[in-house]
């Protein structure tokens, strides 16, 4: 325990010392720095922030040091969470390497692979990116038909994959292509790292109903990739795909989650009033504290409740996998499913409560955090369709967890 | 709060599973029923529950209990839940011994919480003035006559009214409600059973010019609106977790059956309209075990926050139990709807503990209410 307040101190003097002012304040979404060859800061504080946590490895506090993590375990990872959290300070650097990839990797990867991998993920040098969904297969992934073929060093790769998110700014791809047979259809994929800086790469934006083009489709025209690329061995790729899919199922389940779980948890005697029912307010008007719409009242009710719920259950589910060391607890298998189409739910309510505030595209008659609402509304439509839709959700906990007949 | 158990509650749950697989399997429910034993529960069985020590529970040792706190108890009730176990243990060990311990004087701890402990009396809480859960504003009045109280009013629903010992009272006296406790044999004490749809024990009492004497009174006079309150939220945490176990294995029986009941050349279960709400009643039981076990152990771990999490664990196994139950029966078919099969006990089970200190719909308000909207 000792040794722990002493890590705790460290921390806050490490952190005082080093989190520039700026990067201590509420960001917009335009503020998230991704790191990669092509990134572009906004101000050189951003830089400043990623180096200095990249070079500490807290970027990735829980990956061993060898390969440039934090090398922390649980419980000191917590302690700099929250004293991340005490000074308010930004993500210093957000990726898919280091959500997805780098924790398959570590798990998958060759020592090589990992060496020179990893650490670019950690110091954000390098942005990925992933290459799963094709034209023709998006919920039944594995049908996929992008093909890889041995060429004596390198693999040439050619094919398509779509809803690559943010392909172009990305430096490298991550990707499930088929060097095997398509029956069994999973035991003919590969789990194979492409640089997309080369002629046989390129990339076009898709433009979503939010107006905006978080994805892309990717095109391979016999682009190659090198053998050592191959992470899990030939024909394997499919475990590796799988485990990454759990990763980041959980990333886009907890996404939204940040607010309900603090606000219901808060320690004062203030009443712990949540953020949709004070929005709501602002929209309907309230009576003695109550809100004006008794309809949408009973839905902010239900909202809340089942964020309260569902946080206690994110909360849970950590402390028995770590009482049982067994890995993710049968209440993780819920988290996708469950916080994706809770999340669209909130922007739902957001919706009712703002009538037609909520509805402006454009100019200057419109708040801007309306219009960022409206943007996002329409975004979260795609979180019970990425990463496995909510009812291909439901078919993993019917035969996984249930284990009803197939 | 923590949201494991600890090694003493593992064991307690553990040891209440294998009293309730071996002792009170549902088999034992429908032969009390079937009995028509007008108590609805089995004084053997209950005399063997208070020696395993689980009636007392929530009471201090001084008064023959063991204090092993609200989640040690509910841990035993999900289990008795499970298997729908009639008992008196919930007004008696729970509700009344909270009461008593909370509210009463030294002497009537002596008294009362060593006998509840023992198993030796049962007490039920004549509380509810109309069908749905008002815990404040009684018509029941205690009028002060000298050294006496004169009580005039009516009851309802009073759980285990019917073949409770003694009665505790709540009654106004003024300028805040008053707690009493009177033996149920007393002059002015008209008691009728009220037959619920879950075969349980339940009375509407009226009180016609009840004189009690000013020691009868629990607590300070007009002084029990606040233990009321704290008492209701044990009592609707512990209820909430027995409400649990009927969920769990009403969902894990129509599992099975989703296993081994064959149509159309397939199991039932394959089937993806069945799949999903399965899956989707898993999600549900899910976030009502995490409410359930916050809500538990935050009396034991003094949370600020108790009113609200037993509104959250009420309001929401509530809504489940009510899924679960329905989609049970349905997906049980035609055999769902017979008396036969056991699967019928827990929709009936439901809708009754929902009832109980508060539905849904009361405990959502709450918790807007205490969440400032």
């Amino acid at each position: 325990m000792s040794d722990l307040n002493a890590f705790r101190s460290e921390t806050k003097d490490w952190l005082e010392a080093n989190c520039p002012e700026s990067m201590r304040a509420p960001m917009t979404q335009g503020d998230v720095v991704w790191g990669g060859r092509k990134v572009e800061f906004k101000n050189p504080d951003q830089k400043l922030w990623m180096d200095r946590m990249g070079e500490k490895g807290w970027t990735c506090p829980t990956w061993p040091k060898e390969y440039g993590g934090g090398g922390l375990n649980f419980e000191e990872n917590k302690v700099l969470q929250e004293e991340l959290m005490r000074i308010k300070a930004r993500p210093a650097l957000n990726s898919f390497g280091i959500w997805m990839l780098g924790p398959a990797l570590l798990e998958y990867g060759t020592e090589e692979q990992k060496m020179e991998h990893i650490p670019k993920i950690v110091k954000g040098e390098i942005r990925w990116c992933q290459g799963y969904s094709e034209p023709g297969s998006g919920s039944d992934l594995a049908s996929l038909k992008t093909k890889a073929e041995d060429q004596g060093e390198d693999y040439l790769i050619n094919g398509q994959k779509v809803w690559t998110s943010y392909a172009d700014e990305c430096d490298m791809i991550f990707t499930l292509v088929r060097t095997g047979p398509l029956d069994p259809k999973h035991e003919g994929i590969s789990f194979i790292l492409i640089d997309m800086d080369q002629e046989g790469v390129t990339t076009k934006p898709i433009k979503l109903i939010s107006g905006k083009s978080p994805f892309c489709e990717t095109f391979f025209d016999n682009a190659t990739a090198p053998k050592k690329n191959l992470v899990g061995g030939l024909n394997k790729g499919w475990s590796v795909a799988k485990r990454l899919l759990q990763f980041e199922r959980n990333m886009i389940a907890g996404m939204g989650f940040g607010s309900a779980a603090s606000g219901s948890s808060k320690k004062t005697d203030a009443k712990p009033i949540s953020g949709l029912a004070t929005m709501a307010k602002r929209y309907v008007g309230e009576a003695e504290d109550k809100l004006n719409d008794s309809g949408l009242r009973n839905k902010i009710i239900d909202h809340d409740m089942n964020s309260q719920a569902f946080a206690l259950t994110l909360k849970r589910a950590a402390e028995e996998s770590k009482k049982s060391n067994q890995g993710p607890s049968a209440a993780s298998s819920i988290f996708k499913y469950y916080g994706t189409e809770h999340n669209k739910l909130r922007y739902e309510i957001m919706l009712e409560a703002m009538g037609t505030k909520a509805l402006g595209w454009d100019g200057a008659e419109f708040g801007p955090e309306e219009l960022a609402i409206t943007r996002e509304w329409l975004r979260t439509k795609a979180n019970s369709i990425e990463g496995g839709t909510s009812e291909v959700q439901l078919n993993v906990i019917s035969k996984r967890v249930l284990e009803l007949p197939q | 709060m923590s949201l494991v158990l600890n090694e003493e509650q593992s064991y307690l749950k553990d040891t209440a599973r294998d009293f309730a697989k071996n002792k009170t399997p549902v088999s034992h429910f429908r032969g009390v029923r079937d009995s028509e034993n007008p108590d609805c529960f089995d004084r053997e069985i209950w005399k063997e529950m208070a020696n395993l020590g689980w009636s007392g529970i929530l009471i201090p040792e001084e008064y023959g209990g063991s204090d092993f706190g609200v989640a040690g108890i509910g841990v035993i009730f999900e289990e008795l839940g499970r298997t729908l176990t009639p008992s008196p243990m919930f007004s008696s060990a729970v509700v009344c011994a909270s009461l008593i311990k909370e509210a009463g004087n030294e002497g009537q701890k002596k008294e009362y919480l060593t006998k509840i402990a023992s198993g030796d009396i049962t007490l039920a809480f004549a509380l509810e003035e109309s069908s749905r859960h008002s815990p404040t504003n009684f018509k029941t009045t205690a009028k002060k006559d000298g050294d006496s109280y004169i009580i005039n009013g009516q009851k309802t629903f009073v759980l285990d009214g019917g073949f409770a010992d003694f009665l505790i009272i709540a009654a106004d006296t003024g300028k805040g409600t008053s707690l009493f406790i009177t033996n149920k044999d007393t002059k002015g004490i008209d008691i009728k059973a009220t037959p619920m749809v879950d075969s349980r024990n339940a009375a509407n009492t009226t009180f016609k010019d009840l004189k009690l004497s000013s020691s009868d009174l629990i607590g300070e006079e007009n002084g029990s609106d606040q233990i009321i309150e704290e008492v209701l939220d044990i009592s609707r945490s512990v209820i909430s977790a027995e409400m649990f176990g009927g969920i769990q294995e009403a969902f894990d029986v129509t599992l099975n059956y989703l296993k081994e009941r064959d149509q159309f050349g397939a199991k039932i279960g394959s089937f993806q309209a069945l799949q999903h709400r399965a899956a989707i009643m898993f999600s549900e039981i899910e976030l009502c075990k995490s409410c359930v076990l916050e809500s538990l152990t935050s009396f034991d771990e003094g949370s600020n926050d108790i009113p609200r999490l037993a509104s959250l664990a009420k309001a929401k196994i509530g809504e489940v139990f009510h899924l679960v139950s329905n989609e049970a029966v349905q997906m049980h078919g035609g055999i769902g709807v017979t008396d036969e099969y056991d699967i019928g006990f827990y929709l009936k089970r439901a809708r009754v503990a929902e009832q109980i200190f508060g539905n849904v719909q009361f405990h959502k308000d709450r918790y807007a209410e205490l969440t400032g909207y």
